[in-house]
């Protein structure tokens, strides 16, 4: 006898993937065992994303992307976001949940990627992964920046205006380009409206599809764990891997975990320091967008400023072409080549809990110098900052170049044949 | 050979980890006193009034309405009464006569507006509230200026010193010292209405106005914020409780 919710699935089933598709991916998805700490952050990265997607719908309600001036000498668009602040029933909620979210985002998704890095998440087969989630990260980086205009503070315009200008030092094309990006000769009206649209519809489309390509290639593949073991080498009678548990129930309890975790540390910056020190809301962008008075200091926020101090870093002119120019190059090339990393390493070994001391010390070094090129990045530049930042950005580019090297000299510890579990 | 590789890299990590300390030079330092920020109605209330009387002439607050000054204590009858001068409602903006255009002619500068003033004002070397109540405390005579006054946190300011009557007049002892530096002390020339400790007393009153206008429901925010952060610690046991439940026969 079945039920009639039994005949439900059935006429579902005949249909539409439904039971299949719910085993695939959670029921009968097996993932090690032994996922740790760092593993919680590829979830969290999945609710930033929905409470920014949720909390944008409701923003777009109120916001004017609108650079004129109203009756007070303010712009629309900036005293819209501060009428969703004031008027708006639960405005301030919403807007704070955008803001902090935007900065949760950046938080989550490098503690992710540095989970790869430590773990050899990118090695073969998951090469395919990790080049989705690099390009996750430069969609992520576009929809940051271009979100960032709209408040249209002065830092959003004055950032926004040196950020463009750099295309305008690619040679031939670049002038007209960045006439492209802006739709104008300075920051305006039209940028703000292009800005709006690519941030709201264009760049979020691009995002949710490429989260769900990383998704499926994962899923096809299986999940790496810290011992950097395949799982699926192991199987029992039936198939399954020895050190495989269903997904759900099991790491939907441990990720509800997780994410109650997430919520208290998001919650108490959201509730109680919303400003995040001034680096998650710059204070300069309490100030109304003012295209005639640059202030004195223009900043990045903080997730950019590694970057942005590698393009800052370059100042030789080359080959007749300006320094801007190979600062650009420079940037672009320090995002782009962390998809190169699973051809980089030849490491007989994906985790960390096996390589050797080398790697470590050059992983140690890698992460110093990313600390500190974000550190100069939200402060002026000095010479003496200057050379930091170049000794820096060379250090770097050293770590993913002479990876194929340095990997095969170190001296790995054998893998074990299982992953190990407390 | 690792070995000598990994030591060098550990120096190189070393050099790396100290070498943004040499490289940090000591930018234009501003010295801010601390603004006792007061949450007390009575102060918020007399800040108010400060406000209306002498800033709401040339500034607007262009986002805060007269009826949300319900939220510090008073009602709309005296709101009306004591706040509000020129024939508006209740629930208008706190906007002024005065267009932007025709203060940028007449002042060189359009009065900023003063709504957000205590978020905007926030830099490394303090609070928003601390820069204001510094700079509010720190006019001083110069007849070089068009207005006649100075002020030693926000040099050559375009506003004069609108609370001079209360304050009195300062002026400035400029002593150079041996290295080329500067330091300006204040002295008060004339007495204002009011005594130094008064004087300093209302500029903290405005100055907690202004902090509690910038954000009005930062009160509300924060109780919220609690409540929220209890339920999440108890959801917190209990998501805990449940991942070792399933968990238990994981081995």
């Amino acid at each position: 006898m079945t039920t009639k919710s039994q005949e439900l699935m059935h006429w579902i089933d005949a249909r539409f993937p439904l039971t299949s598709t719910w085993k695939a991916h959670l029921s009968e998805y097996y993932a090690p065992k032994n996922f740790n700490f760092w593993y919680f952050f590829g979830s969290l990265a999945l609710l930033v994303l929905v409470i920014q997607i949720v909390t944008g719908i409701f923003l777009v309600m109120h916001y004017k992307p609108d650079a004129s001036v109203n009756a007070s000498g303010i712009p629309v668009a900036f005293a819209s976001v501060e009428y969703i602040m004031r008027e708006v029933p639960g405005g301030w909620l919403i807007r704070y949940l955008h803001s902090t979210g935007a900065s949760a985002f950046f938080v989550v998704v490098y503690l992710h990627m540095f989970r790869g890095l430590l773990y050899g998440s990118y090695r073969k087969p998951r090469e395919l992964i990790w080049v989705f989630g690099t390009l996750i990260f430069l969609a992520l980086m576009a929809e940051a920046f271009m979100g960032y205009l709209l408040p249209w503070g002065q830092m959003s315009f004055w950032g926004a205006q040196v950020i463009v200008n750099l295309f305008s030092a690619i040679p031939v094309i670049g002038p007209d380009l960045s006439l492209v990006i802006r739709g104008d000769y300075v920051v305006s009206d039209a940028t703000l409206n292009r800005f709006f649209s690519f941030h709201v519809i264009a760049v979020p489309l691009v995002l949710i599809g490429l989260v769900l390509a990383h998704i499926v290639a994962l899923h096809e593949v299986g999940s790496n764990n810290p011992d950097g073991v395949e799982i699926k080498k192991k199987k029992d009678a039936s198939g399954i891997p020895l050190d495989g548990i269903p997904f759900h129930p099991y790491y939907t309890v441990k990720d509800i975990m997780g994410v109650v975790g997430f919520l208290i540390v998001f919650s108490a910056i959201l509730f109680f320091a919303p400003e995040g020190g001034g680096y998650f809301l710059e204070y300069n962008n309490f100030i109304p967008a003012d295209p005639l008075k640059t202030p004195p200091h223009i900043a990045p926020v903080w997730y950019f400023t590694p970057f942005y101090s590698i393009l800052r870093a370059v100042t030789y002119p080359l080959f007749g072409v300006d320094a801007k120019f190979w600062g650009v190059v420079a940037m672009g090339a320090s995002v782009v080549i962390i998809a190169f990393l699973p051809w980089l390493d030849r490491s007989p070994v994906k985790s960390i809990r096996y390589k050797g001391g080398l790697f470590k010390a050059i992983l140690a070094v890698f992460l110093v110098a990313f600390f500190i090129l974000g550190y100069l990045g939200v402060l002026p530049p000095t010479p003496g900052r200057t050379l930091v930042a170049q000794i820096c950005s060379v250090l770097y580019f050293a770590f993913f170049l002479l990876m194929p090297w340095y990997s095969k000299l170190d001296k790995c510890k054998p893998e074990p044949e299982r992953v190990t579990f407390k | 050979m690792s070995i000598r590789v990994i030591k060098t890299l550990k120096r190189l990590a070393a050099i790396v980890l100290f070498a943004p300390a040499l490289a940090l030079s000591a930018g234009a330092e501003l010295h801010l006193d601390k603004a006792p920020v007061s949450s007390d109605p009575a102060a918020l209330q007399n800040g108010a009034k400060v406000f209306v009387n002498y800033c709401l002439n040339c500034h607007s607050a262009s986002f805060a309405r007269y009826n949300t000054l319900q939220q510090i204590g008073l009602d709309e009858q005296q709101i009306r009464d004591n706040l509000m001068f020129t024939g508006e409602r209740v629930g208008d903006l706190m906007k002024i006569a005065m267009r932007p255009a025709e203060s940028k002619v007449w002042f060189g500068v359009t009065p900023p507006d003063l709504t957000l003033i205590a978020r905007q004002r926030a830099s490394e070397f303090g609070s928003g509230a601390d820069w204001l109540y510094t700079y509010l405390r720190q006019f001083y005579r110069d007849p070089a200026r068009p207005t006649g006054w100075n002020n030693v946190v926000f040099g050559n300011v375009g506003m004069p010193h609108a609370l001079w009557e209360l304050q009195g007049q300062q002026v400035a002892k400029v002593t150079e010292h041996e290295d080329g530096t500067k330091s300006v002390a204040l002295e008060l020339a004339t007495p204002g209405r009011m005594s130094v400790e008064e004087y300093d007393k209302t500029v903290a009153d405005l100055v907690s106005f202004l902090v509690w206008m910038g954000e009005p429901m930062a009160d509300k925010r924060k109780t919220i914020g609690m409540y929220v952060l209890i339920f999440l610690a108890g959801l917190f046991v209990l998501s805990y409780a449940l991942k070792k439940n399933y968990w238990k026969d994981i081995h």
